[in-house]
């Protein structure tokens, strides 16, 4: 992030959020972290649908939430990036750290947490423009880049996300034209375009055949040398191959937090192998 | 443990257990019968133990089948992949005792001009084996960590019975040298016993394997109970 960040430029921690109280954290092992999650609740006005969930992301990797229908992993994870500020009445209480900056804080704008913490959703949403526009219209919010610039960006983004050979040729076409699986590496160029430290991907797979799946599990394993990864996913095998961490919730808890490897091969909670190995959920 | 959401599933967990338990029944008794057939000098039992050796093969193969379709079709993981994995690997390992059996009834039916005599301590032996073969079975069946851990420790008795009663098969061998024949045949029954104990042990660590997920081949007592109750992490 650079030093003139509006994010690290935000006053500290509001002093009416809840103090973090001791919570035992899960811990991806000695990875360098990148985020720090802390006693994070969260409401859907008077609901509260997540209890103190407690966990650090690692740096460069990529963390999987898995756990069934309504237990907060979408929630959890629309906080990254405060989603929620769109929204009457929902709020998170709590500490996400990012940067050594609480991200909750109402002091940090918004616009530029959402440069350095992008997000990729279920179903692809290209913007009703051509390919080149919807990557070009992000860099264009961020001032002082030239139209060659701004070029050149999108041809990296477009590379990054592996999508460069097959539109190359049509880069004026609107991004709807392309496949399901196309129009979702092209969501995924938008949001690496901006340059963010952290990418958010809320079952980004769900609506793709096997083999545009595939191709977006290839690019998040290659995309993982320099980004961070969160990724939602109701596919418990997407989340065994394309995942270092995994973290399982139920009921708004965070149950368990482990190497993908031990979670998926000896969990250490039964809730979590009774989940994954399909007795419930 | 809760049943799957899909039944079926639950249906051939239990079935493949089953199999592997009906495939063990069969491996006990050949072992039995083939000692039994030793003692006895029991020319028909010793053929029956060979013949049905074709029973326990043709287990070996239906068990790996289910195996292989369930690890395509159900793409097992945690419990289930650790009970469908363990069932692979003490699957040969009784495939192979039963091979072993099989070697014993061959020398009886080799022998038969020439039967073995003092067979005390391979009597001992043979007991010792069988026990340990139930031993880890039973932990397999009811998924008993510590019936396991000791069926795994109870291999070094069985190899000190082994110990004894090749040195008193050797000081047979010395005293008449018209016994090196049947010495040597003694020595070959005891050691295909001695490596049905060892395939025993080896099922009883897969059971830890299955039920706990810690891999504790190739390591001490001490360590592997340390594992097991949690007081030393994995790849310690």
């Amino acid at each position: 992030m650079s030093a003139a960040s509006p994010i690290q430029n935000a006053a500290p921690a509001d002093k009416k959020v809840k103090p973090v109280k001791a919570a035992k954290v899960a811990k991806p092992g000695a990875n360098k972290v990148c985020m720090s999650v802390r006693n994070l609740d969260f409401f859907y006005a008077d609901k509260q649908v997540l209890f103190g969930n407690t966990l650090d992301i690692a740096a460069n990797k990529v963390t999987a939430f898995i756990g069934p229908s309504g237990c907060g992993k979408s929630t959890h994870i629309r906080t990254y990036n405060r989603m929620f500020d769109l929204y009457k009445g929902h709020r998170a209480e709590g500490e996400i750290l990012l940067d050594g900056i609480n991200i909750l804080d109402p002091n940090v704008p918004a616009l530029e947490l959402r440069h350095k913490i992008g997000m990729i959703f279920q179903k692809p949403t290209p913007f009703p423009m051509s390919i080149m526009d919807n990557i070009a219209y992000g860099l264009r919010l961020q001032s002082g880049l030239s139209r060659s610039e701004i070029e050149g960006r999108v041809e990296k983004a477009l590379k990054d996300a592996a999508l460069w050979e097959e539109v190359k040729d049509k880069l004026n076409q609107a991004g709807t034209s392309l496949s399901g699986g196309q129009q979702q590496r092209l969501c995924i160029a938008r949001a690496l375009a901006v340059e963010p430290e952290v990418i958010l991907m809320d079952e980004p797979c769900s609506a793709l055949d096997p083999i545009a799946t595939a191709k977006i599990e290839e690019l998040i394993d290659e995309l993982k040398q320099r980004f961070t990864i969160v990724i939602v996913t109701h596919n418990m095998q997407q989340a065994a191959r394309a995942s270092d961490f995994t973290a399982f919730f139920y009921l708004g808890k965070l149950i368990e937090f482990g190497d993908t490897q031990q979670i998926f091969t000896a969990p250490g909670k039964q809730q979590t192998e009774d989940y994954i190995t399909g007795r419930f959920g | 443990m809760t049943q799957h959401t899909f039944k079926r599933y639950d249906d051939e967990l239990n079935e493949l257990k089953e199999r592997v338990l009906a495939m063990g029944g069969l491996v006990e008794r050949a072992i039995r019968r083939s000692m039994k057939a030793l003692n006895e000098f029991d020319i028909e039992r010793a053929r029956k133990v060979v013949s049905r050796d074709k029973a326990i093969n043709a287990l070996e193969v239906e068990i790996d089948e289910m195996t292989r379709a369930m690890l395509a079709l159900r793409q097992p993981a945690a419990g289930d992949l650790r009970f469908i994995i363990s069932t692979i690997k003490i699957v040969t390992d009784l495939e192979r005792s039963g091979d072993l059996a099989e070697s014993i009834a061959e020398a009886v039916l080799q022998n038969q001009d020439n039967p073995l005599t003092h067979l005390d301590s391979m009597n001992s032996l043979s007991d010792a084996v069988c026990l340990q073969v139930s031993a880890a079975l039973d932990a397999f069946a009811r998924g008993d960590v510590e019936a396991a851990l000791a069926c795994v420790e109870g291999a070094k008795k069985i190899h000190k019975l082994f110990k004894a009663m090749q040195r008193e098969n050797l000081s047979y061998m010395i005293e008449d040298p018209r016994k090196i024949t049947v010495g040597m045949t003694a020595f070959s029954i005891g050691r295909s016993l001695v490596r049905i104990g060892d395939h025993a042990a080896n099922v009883s660590e897969m059971v830890i394997y299955m039920v706990k997920g810690h891999d504790i081949r190739h390591v001490d007592h001490e360590t592997a109970a340390a594992l097991i109750s949690g007081k030393l992490p994995d790849n310690d």
